[in-house]
């Protein structure tokens, strides 16, 4: 039998339509929709964790996030500078660093900042009590991250400009700030904000520092209100909340390298 | 005192010598053109005039400050010498404007208000002041070349270098750039310029010099460098840039199939 390419094309083509549409219906099939939705579709159970799971924990799961960002970025900042500075021990120092922190899970850094710190410095403790520790805790991982992303954004921009800038007399710190860095940030949006993506979802590991009611992020409320109701709903309101801060992250990072293709 | 005074100037990239002992010299007011094939050392050399390149051994003074002196303050040097680049190099986040104030604010300290006169008029000066609000990537090749002209005469140099300003342009957009640079010979300006542009050379330059691995081959008033070239290298080059339609086979060594 002689078939066209362009007819076996289209016949595996609609043989991939039907294979995966029922595997959708076999797993649908096989699933207690009942059982589900009593399980994880509780309306009255989801509607007892407002207004809280929004003023408190959605709240402070933001609050933490951002603290966190601005401690890594500033801290990221430095380091990739000091990965490219000409004086030797600050590479080895940014080097370091980050791989030692790239390496290390962010929940150990958080345990480490959270009970190593306190037991090492009695005398002081980080500014901002628990919100403090989470800046710096999970700060201190995505700083190891954000350092090579920055790293990589200052030499994207074309050597040129930094000796246009020298040859109108400004001085590398100046022609840095000015001229590099500006041009470097724009770049690095995009890994930027998937960054804070990434610290949107670390914070559900701020529990381990032991958070009160007024502390408290999503994950841990839904936790503690599934202890109390027995029953999972909880859970789907978090992830909700999570989607609510991430999916428009993230359609936002989409539009910024849209954006940034269309301008070469 | 020489605008520019170069002395026994050499620059080795690793095993690589592309400088090999250069003197030439430039008068105040006097608009040199560096001529030479691809690799020649002519922007290299352009280059060690403000230090972007390193010196490997010699000598450089520009109004008669050492540059390759460890003490000199080399910003302040760099303030009095205006360099045009191949690739433009406009700063891509900043307006026009703004590419031509922000060495005035930052480095000069002027007030904003004389920053902004004086772009206005370096601008108008490049025909561009009406483009003053545009980003560098919104303007043609040419237009960007005439703003970093702008840019650099907005720190009123004593001294233009040109690394072959045109060689990045298409060629209908080539004579807008050479037409501000004779407008700023005609004022008087001390002007190193590289170029492959030999009408140019011809026509705008007070001094000649073909440069060919490495080393000054000759120099001298365009007439005599173009019109009875001494140097049987100057004599090659010429006949393969002016006439490049008459290059013969046999110059370049075709082995024709019998």
């Amino acid at each position: 039998m002689s078939m066209s390419p362009r007819r076996r094309r289209q016949i595996f083509r609609v043989a991939g339509y039907v294979l995966f549409a029922a595997v959708i219906a076999g797993v649908a099939a096989a699933a207690d929709w009942g059982r589900l939705s009593d399980a994880f579709l509780r309306l009255d159970i989801a509607g007892s964790m407002f207004p809280e799971a929004i003023t408190v924990a959605l709240w402070n799961t933001i609050v933490y996030t951002l603290l966190a960002f601005v401690f890594g970025l500033t801290l990221g900042l430095l380091l990739a500078l000091m990965r490219l500075s000409s004086i030797l021990p600050y590479r080895w120092f940014a080097t370091a660093y980050i791989e030692l922190f790239r390496g290390l899970p962010a929940l150990l850094v958080l345990f480490m900042v959270g009970y190593g710190v306190p037991l090492a410095f009695p005398d002081r403790e980080i500014p901002g009590g628990v919100y403090g520790s989470v800046a710096v805790g999970l700060g201190l991982t995505a700083a190891a991250y954000m350092a090579e992303t920055i790293r990589a954004g200052i030499q994207a921009v074309p050597k040129g400009q930094l000796e246009a800038a020298r040859t109108l007399g400004m001085s590398h710190p100046r022609a840095m700030i000015s001229i590099i860095l500006p041009q470097a940030f724009r770049i690095v949006i995009p890994p930027l904000t998937n960054e804070i993506i990434l610290l949107t979802k670390d914070t559900s590991l701020v529990y381990v520092l032991g958070v009160t009611s007024t502390t408290i992020e999503l994950t841990k409320f839904a936790g503690d209100t599934l202890n109390t109701r027995v029953n999972p709903t909880p859970l789907v309101v978090a992830g909700l909340l999570y989607l609510a801060i991430t999916l428009p992250l993230s359609q936002l990072v989409r539009g910024l390298e849209r954006r940034a293709g269309g301008e070469r | 005192m020489s605008t520019i005074e170069i002395s026994g100037l050499h620059k080795s990239f690793g095993a690589l010598e592309v400088l090999r002992g250069i003197d030439l010299s430039v008068e105040p007011g006097e608009v040199v053109c560096v001529i030479g094939p691809s690799g020649s050392g002519k922007s290299t050399l352009l280059r060690c005039v403000n230090l972007l390149e390193e010196p490997t051994s010699g000598s450089i003074r520009v109004a008669g400050v050492e540059v390759t002196d460890p003490d000199c303050d080399i910003d302040a040097v760099r303030r009095g010498i205006g360099m045009v680049f191949q690739q433009f190099n406009l700063f891509g986040h900043l307006t026009v404007r703004e590419n031509v104030t922000i060495a005035q604010r930052r480095v000069l300290r002027r007030s904003r208000a004389a920053a902004a006169r004086i772009a206005t008029a370096n601008l108008s000066r490049v025909g561009l002041l009406e483009k003053a609000g545009s980003y560098p990537a919104q303007l043609s090749g040419g237009q960007q070349q005439r703003v970093a002209i702008a840019r650099a005469l907005a720190m009123d140099p004593q001294l233009m270098l040109f690394d072959e300003p045109t060689s990045a342009l298409d060629p209908e957009l080539v004579g807008e750039v050479l037409a501000v640079m004779r407008g700023l010979a005609a004022e008087g300006m001390t002007m190193l310029v590289v170029t492959h542009e030999m009408a140019f050379a011809r026509e705008v330059a007070s001094r000649v010099v073909f440069m060919d691995g490495g080393v000054v081959v000759e120099q001298g008033p365009p007439a005599d460098v173009f019109g009875t070239p001494r140097e049987e290298r100057t004599r090659a080059f010429l006949h393969r840039v002016l006439e490049p339609a008459r290059v013969s086979e046999n110059e370049i060594g075709v082995q024709r199939k019998e």
